[in-house]
């Protein structure tokens, strides 16, 4: 079992996004560097529309993660309601 | 923490970086689009043969027959850089969206005629696969041009021309209720239909050219010449008296393209041209083998949408408007 | 046929419409001549349609939040001009990391525009080429942000002023020109592996994410600036690097061995350019954000751990020289840093020695070993100093044939020991800096026989001349102000009078 990886801009646009994540993903750990914030979480990772939708009061389109998305390592999975990052193995 | 430094100690060491100094004759500011475009590319000391075209350096001059003394004479005149150009298209994308909801509101498209419908399907939606063509030929300049004045703004109408057939696409969904049917019945038609093969062998033909200039000659100037003022300006025209004004008012953006981008197409001729002779009788050359071409190739569709008598006017009116382009810019 | 309500599509179904529908099936012109790069290498693609778009970009989104990114960016720059933001970076120092990056890194980042035009086009598949069009798209525009961003430290810094002219010339920058040129002189599924999967998912995270978290915690907010920004575009690039590797692997069985050769080539050769990045971070940022050893434990370790153990099932191994990697991670900096200290005659930016506090974090970092090799050095040339003899080696080093590098690098189990390796090809000897060079050059001799060495070329009168002033003008290297050591440098004296005036303005 290895880490997916995420990493996100650390402003306030994507503290919803990050809020949403480490909720979905109760595995997961944080790395804070000037600028960014890491999310490394056993195996897979899952990004909801919905929670994210909930953390920031209005609606988010899925594809909205490329404003905030700085890096990531894992294989990626997208549609209208999730975006995962996943390894399979 | 406010940092207040007095004026005399921040005195500028130079106004611009120096290979743009050079060029201007003088260290004067540069605008980003000169940052941004002039002396980019590499212009000496290549390592290796590429593997795939052994006869040339990786980046080549000789590649194309046109000969320039600086291929950075050959600007852009919008002064695009990246940043300028996606803020452009993403204002004008907002406008198309605009209009793709008011017509979805407005039930714009349930009002077409259906026999209608059936002839925009035959006659714009296999224009996507001409839009493809000619995204894959500006990706082509962009690989293999030479200088980045030149490179660059192809790189950003390779962009422009898969948004376009996407934009044509999403007319075709519209036209299905978001089924796939239109499109793959225009697909049959590029792909099956005699009055469209003209054209899908003149665009498949235009692939294997191994010259850029010609093929940015080819593409951008004699086949988008005949193509955008005869499908978006003659068929729009038949269109909305045919009570299918809603696509005309959905291509808006290919009218206003066009004309932004013939700007563009047209300094490059005009400069190459005037550089040298030679120049401009490989330009007058090219340009007649492919003007021909094309108006030879719309015609049948031309006739098809239009009839007989003002179908072969309205490609003839168009001829003589890119010919007369063609006169401004030396090559006719 | 008339229009109805309209049904919903998914994102996925709606992205296949408008991007797989757009090819056909060329019949006036042979496929082969369409597409003449698709088969030379030997890759069996049983079937293109089975390539899995790595990301569902159309170009109207593409616009729309590629424009937001670029309004953010320029108004950070604009802001940044404005309010003279270089005087509020931590130290004139620092800004010799930006001279590096956009003499050598912004024209790769142009060679990789190009590139990626040329696959692009190149590749029988639909998806596949609009990804890598997006991707050659996204190269220029880091290109340009790059140039924009440094442009405002150009109008006061030395260094920074003829990057694309020095790139085609200078010296060390040979190395990031001749990967770049090794890999778009290659065919299209070597460049995508080489750029695609090896340098944009094993190596760019390296490049950007310490790197660009360091000029954060610098205060240079033009460049972290442009360094994130570029960095979201880089997300797309690495699924499509891992997409594109899965998919050449499922084609067929036969691919796994030469994909293998390919990402042991690229790994080794990404490697070695990151031996500047790692000086960059040990010994030019005034504020570090982590030693390189720890940057490249995290990114390549646990992440490329991670990412091999899941191409493992294709029969993909490790990188097989990431051992060696491994082994030089503790001194790779140093070793770079000791080099430049010494060639700073030569080269187009500033070097310095370290301080005594950042000597003590480098030791705190690497441990005793450390220490006890390169602590006497530091202590050697800092005596060499204050008697005023600053050490500058007056020859010209012997370059590695691949990878360019002076040969400085030791033996993998041998600190104390430079490392030699040479072969012969059709009666010449060459030589290299390590054994990955060494296996690489034997993959393909008849490519690396022609690497324009500047050595060679300057030993061969190709370079301005025999001197090192008549060099230094070819290089358009201003001999006093882009050379030597920042100490006494005009980027120092100028640095020293912004803080005099703060002084002045804070009493």
């Amino acid at each position: 079992m290895s880490n997916v990886s995420i990493t996100l801009y650390n402003n306030d646009e994507s503290r919803g996004l990050i809020a949403a994540i480490l909720k979905d993903n109760p595995a997961s750990t944080t790395m804070r560097m000037p600028g960014v914030v890491k999310i490394d979480c056993p195996n897979k990772l899952t990004i909801l529309r919905e929670t994210v939708e909930n953390e920031l009061g209005r609606p988010w389109d899925v594809q909205q993660l490329h404003m905030s998305l700085v890096s990531l390592s894992g294989m990626v999975d997208e549609d209208d309601d999730y975006f995962t990052i996943a390894w399979n193995h | 923490m406010h940092i207040d430094i007095k004026a005399a100690s921040l005195q500028q060491k130079r106004q611009a970086y120096k290979h743009l100094a050079k060029r201007f004759g003088e260290d004067r500011p540069a605008s980003r689009y000169e940052e941004g475009t002039l002396d980019l590319a590499p212009e000496a000391n290549f390592h290796y043969r590429p593997l795939w075209d052994a006869d040339h350096e990786l980046y080549d001059k000789t590649r194309s027959k046109i000969t320039m003394k600086d291929w950075y004479a050959l600007r852009d005149p919008r002064q695009f850089y990246y940043a300028n150009y996606n803020i452009t298209r993403a204002g004008q994308i907002e406008s198309v969206e605009h209009n793709f909801d008011m017509v979805e509101k407005r039930g714009m498209l349930t009002a077409i005629p259906a026999e209608w419908v059936e002839r925009i399907t035959f006659y714009l939606l296999p224009l996507r696969h001409y839009e493809w063509g000619a995204n894959m030929n500006n990706c082509q300049i962009t690989a293999l041009g030479h200088g980045t004045a030149l490179t660059a703004p192809t790189c950003f109408a390779m962009g422009d021309r898969l948004g376009i057939a996407q934009l044509i696409g999403r007319i075709g969904l519209a036209l299905a209720s978001n089924n796939e049917t239109a499109l793959n019945a225009a697909k049959d038609a590029w792909v099956n239909h005699p009055d469209w093969q003209g054209v899908r062998k003149m665009v498949e033909d235009s692939l294997v050219l191994e010259d850029p200039m010609e093929l940015f000659l080819a593409q951008n100037l004699a086949l988008d010449g005949i193509v955008y003022p005869l499908v978006y300006g003659a068929f729009s025209r038949e269109s909305d008296r045919r009570g299918g004004a809603a696509i005309s008012f959905l291509c808006s953006f290919m009218n206003e393209w066009y004309e932004e981008t013939g700007k563009w197409v047209d300094a490059v001729i005009k400069v190459a041209a005037a550089e040298n002779d030679e120049n401009k009788a490989l330009l007058k050359s090219w340009f007649a083998i492919w003007e021909a071409r094309a108006v030879a190739a719309f015609k049948p569709l031309s006739v098809a949408v239009l009839g007989a008598e003002a179908g072969a006017q309205a490609i003839a009116d168009v001829e003589a408007t890119l010919k007369a382009r063609a006169a401004k810019l030396g090559i006719a | 046929m008339s229009v109805t309500a309209p049904k919903k599509l998914s994102l996925k179904e709606r992205y296949r419409i408008l991007t797989r529908g757009l090819d056909w099936t060329p019949t006036y012109q042979e496929p082969a001549k369409i597409f003449p790069h698709a088969e030379f290498e030997g890759i069996k693609i049983r079937d293109w349609d089975g390539f899995v778009d790595p990301f569902r970009l159309t170009m109207d989104s593409y616009w729309k939040y590629q424009a937001e990114k670029e309004r953010k960016l320029y108004a950070v720059l604009d802001s940044f001009q404005q309010n003279n933001g270089q005087t509020a970076i931590t130290d004139g120092r620092y800004v010799n990391v930006l001279k590096i990056f956009l003499t050598a890194i912004t024209p790769g980042e142009y060679q990789a525009h190009r590139g990626f035009a040329m696959l692009g086009r190149q590749v029988p598949n639909v998806g596949l080429r609009i990804a890598a069009q997006m991707q050659s798209l996204d190269e220029l525009r880091h290109a340009q942000t790059q140039i924009h961003s440094c442009s405002h430290y150009n109008k006061y810094f030395d260094g920074l002023h003829s990057f694309s002219y020095q790139h085609d010339r200078v010296w060390y920058l040979s190395v990031v020109k001749s990967f770049f040129d090794d890999a778009r002189t290659s065919g299209p599924f070597e460049f995508l592996i080489a750029i695609g999967f090896s340098f944009e998912y094993v190596l760019t995270n390296l490049l950007f994410v310490p790197f660009m978290s360091g000029a954060a915690y610098n205060g240079d907010l033009s460049t972290v600036t442009f360094g994130f920004s570029a960095q979201s575009d880089e997300s797309r690039h690495m699924t499509l690097g891992l997409e594109a590797i899965k998919f050449i692997l499922e084609q067929h069985e036969d691919n796994a061995a030469i994909v293998q050769k390919w990402i042991d080539k690229w790994f080794w050769r990404g490697y070695r350019i990151l031996a500047i990045l790692a000086m960059m971070m040990d010994y030019m940022l005034p504020k570090r954000i982590m030693p390189w050893k720890d940057a490249w434990d995290i990114y390549f370790n646990e992440a490329g751990g991670a990412l091999f153990g899941d191409l493992a099932r294709y029969g993909i191994k490790m990188p097989n020289t990431a051992e060696v990697a491994n082994k030089e991670a503790f001194r790779l900096s140093t070793e770079t840093m000791l080099t430049f200290y010494q060639m700073g005659h030569a080269s187009g930016f500033h070097s310095w020695l370290p301080s005594e506090d950042e000597l003590k974090w480098l030791a705190e970092a690497y441990g005793p070993e450390w220490e006890r090799l390169y602590l006497p050095r530091f202590k050697y040339f800092r005596e060499l100093e204050a008697k005023g003899e600053h050490y500058y080696n007056p020859s010209l080093p012997q370059l590695c044939q691949v990878c360019q590098i002076p040969m400085f690098f030791t033996e993998p189990d041998d600190p104390t020991k430079i490392c030699f390796r040479d072969t012969v090809y059709n009666g010449d000897r060459y030589h290299f800096c390590s054994d990955g060079c060494q296996h690489i050059f034997e993959g393909e001799p008849e490519k690396y026989v022609q690497a324009w060495l500047p050595v060679h070329q300057v030993m061969q009168g190709n370079c301005g001349g025999a001197t090192i002033d008549e060099i230094r003008k070819y290089w358009r290297v201003e001999d006093g102000e882009d050379n030597y050591d920042y100490v006494g440098s005009p980027d120092e004296t100028m640095w020293k009078s912004w803080q005099a005036d703060r002084l002045k303005v804070g009493s």
